[in-house]
């Protein structure tokens, strides 16, 4: 069953008087549980698509279906809970809050939910122990190795539990074996806790990770 | 409050501006406070003297003096039951810039006409036997440290420059609320006997009856009018208004500068609010990707605001409560009861916490509409 299905997704930016167009008609279909790697030259649009999966930027026109909720239709506000409920998003670049510890980072998105310190706690220690860093809970990023922040920013795109993983080049500033752990990290995801992942990667051997690979250039997706 | 230590964190990560901001607003709202309790202890001045007590003064200003020989006419009208007269002798003690209020009186008609000096029997009646004695509040004794019984030498800015009075301090008083603990009162005839010339410088008039003081100013002016020394009778609730309104003009300066310096600290705040949120957008539109909601980063950056405003405030109100009543200020005897009062406590906590709402409420739209694509496109 297809988790994600997009329709018809163009996305046109403006700049002046000026339409620069990145992909035009778009379709796809990722089913749950797949982990999928998305490839393609520099510019081709691949981080736009992400943005676009996560409500984060809104399509020039097409739809993005998401576990059948029409993302593409939501207001700001419905996006912002759909996104934390739905969504684990990382970066290149990790992305963690400098001034809270490796645990306060992970416990951000749980902040949003309704459940008690106590259980957060719980949640907070699993993402942690998953991650293999239960034992640098109360470091702060700086303290930590490249690799360690980005398992933490793992950590963080995990403790709600989400359908849908977002990886945008998540091994782009890694050495070779950071690089390895992470992606064994997320394979792990895949396979034992069922996450549905979209990789983006420049890198061939991290692409060989996932299940299948797709490419993006000059505006067409194939698969 | 779980999202208090959000709050916290993003307070504490720069310290320093941190620190400054909150004192810059602790300095605003001190200025403030400090302000408003000299215009609200003014107010007051305006009520401490007593509706039934009047003050004839010279028409053209209180520094100019009347004859010894208006005492005799001005008990004659009817309606007023004692006179006693006082003058004004600014008296300096050491420093002239460590001010008190000094003046010689009659001092057998004062005590009579002023029951706001509470003094032991035995000081009264040694202060009235001796011509060079002094009586002095509980306030300046303790400013000076002086002792009962003292002889301390006061040079008056008026009679005698050139010269210390000797002074014996046989009495000291202690004051009802509302008046002065730091003024200096000796005996008139002691200021007639050293000066070569000398008259009062105002009457006081105690009237049989508060409805009576229209019809006693009146009589008393429009009998004084075409003489050379034409009177100004007035409850002593309006001479003390006027007495003040010198200080007051003093104090409208004060304010101007206050709320230039205060507006001025302000936009020192709003500037540090704007700083710090610019410097977070990146973390902003990162808590975005997470779920967190426009309104409630929105929320999250006036609170911050607010806090630094509002513990800025508190110092700032408390810090001048303290000082101020710590203290026992009461602006060199001139503004007796100088008091902080509660709803001007009150009133410079809203303005803090105002102001911090105010200051963080560009700061906060600029994050709540933050467009997350193109924020983490930069950052990255
Ligand atoms: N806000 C914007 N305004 C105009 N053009 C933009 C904007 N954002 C992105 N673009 C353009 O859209 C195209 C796709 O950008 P995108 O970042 O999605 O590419 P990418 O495939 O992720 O590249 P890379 O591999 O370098 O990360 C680029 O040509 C970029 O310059
Ligand atoms: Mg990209």
């Amino acid at each position: 069953m297809a988790l994600l299905e997009i329709r018809s997704l163009s996305k046109v930016y403006q700049r002046d008087s000026q339409a620069i167009p990145v992909f035009e008609n778009i379709d796809l279909d990722i089913d749950t549980g797949e982990f999928l790697v998305l490839m393609g030259p520099s510019g081709s649009g691949k981080t736009t698509l992400l943005n676009l999966i996560a409500g984060l930027d809104e399509p020039t026109t097409g739809a993005i279906i998401v576990g059948g909720e029409e993302v593409t239709a939501m207001s700001r506000r419905q996006l912002a809970a759909w996104r934390s409920d739905h969504v684990g998003f990382i970066f290149q670049l990790y992305n963690l809050l400098p001034v809270l510890t490796a645990y306060q980072n992970v416990e951000l998105p749980l902040l949003l939910t309704h459940l008690s310190k106590k259980e957060r706690r719980e949640h907070v220690m699993t993402a942690l122990d998953v991650v293999g860093l239960s034992d640098r809970a109360d470091h702060f990023p700086r303290q930590l190795s490249g690799g360690q922040e980005q398992r933490v920013a793992i950590g963080r795109a995990i403790v709600s539990d989400p359908t849908l993983i977002l990886a945008d080049e998540p091994t782009g500033d890694l050495d070779a074996k950071s690089a390895d752990e992470i992606l064994t990290l997320m394979q792990r995801l895949n396979r034992e806790f069922d996450k549905t992942i979209l990789l983006v990667t420049h890198d061939q051997r991290a692409a060989e990770r996932g299940e299948a690979i797709m490419h993006l250039d000059k505006g067409v997706l194939t698969r | 409050m779980k999202y208090a230590r959000l709050v916290w964190v993003n307070l504490i990560r720069n310290k320093r501006r941190t620190i400054l901001t909150t004192l810059s607003v602790a300095t605003a709202l001190f200025l403030f406070v400090a302000l408003r309790s000299v215009n609200t202890t003014l107010e007051e001045a305006r009520h401490v003297g007593s509706e039934s007590r009047m003050v004839v003064r010279n028409a053209i200003s209180v520094v100019f003096t009347l004859p010894e020989a208006y005492y005799s006419w001005i008990s004659t009208v009817p309606g007023v039951r004692r006179v006693t007269w006082g003058n004004w002798f600014h008296g300096i003690y050491q420093d002239p810039r460590d001010f008190f209020p000094s003046f010689a009186v009659d001092v057998d008609g004062y005590f009579a006409i002023y029951p706001e000096m509470v003094i032991p029997e035995d000081q009264e009646q040694a202060f009235r036997r001796e011509r060079t004695a002094a009586m002095v509040g509980t306030g300046l004794m303790e400013r000076f440290g002086w002792r009962l019984g003292q002889t301390i030498g006061l040079t008056s800015l008026i009679y005698s420059p050139e010269q210390a009075w000797p002074f014996t301090i046989r009495a000291v008083y202690t004051p009802l609320p509302g008046w002065t603990d730091e003024a200096f009162y000796f005996h008139y005839d002691y200021l007639y006997e050293m000066s070569d010339w000398v008259q009062p410088g105002w009457y006081v008039l105690e009237l049989d009856d508060a409805s009576l003081a229209a019809t006693v100013a009146e009589t008393i002016d429009e009998h004084y009018e075409n003489s050379r020394y034409a009177t100004r009778t007035e409850t002593e609730r309006a001479f003390q208004s006027g007495l003040v309104s010198m200080y007051g003009n003093v104090g409208l300066l004060m304010n101007a500068v206050g709320i230039a310096v205060f507006f001025a600290i302000l936009m020192v705040a709003a500037n540090a609010m704007m700083m710090a949120a610019r410097e977070r957008t990146g973390e902003v539109a990162v808590l975005k990707t997470l779920g967190f909601s426009d309104r409630l980063l929105f929320g999250l950056v006036l609170a911050e605001a607010a806090t630094i405003t509002a513990i800025g405030g508190v110092l700032g109100v408390i810090g001048a409560k303290l000082l101020f009543e710590g203290t026992n200020f009461q602006g060199a005897g001139l503004l007796p009861g100088f008091e902080v009062k509660l709803s001007t406590a009150i009133v410079g906590m809203a303005i803090a916490i105002l102001l911090g709402l105010i200051s963080g409420l560009v700061p906060a739209w600029q994050a709540a509409r933050l467009p997350v694509a193109q924020t983490l496109r930069r950052v990255a």
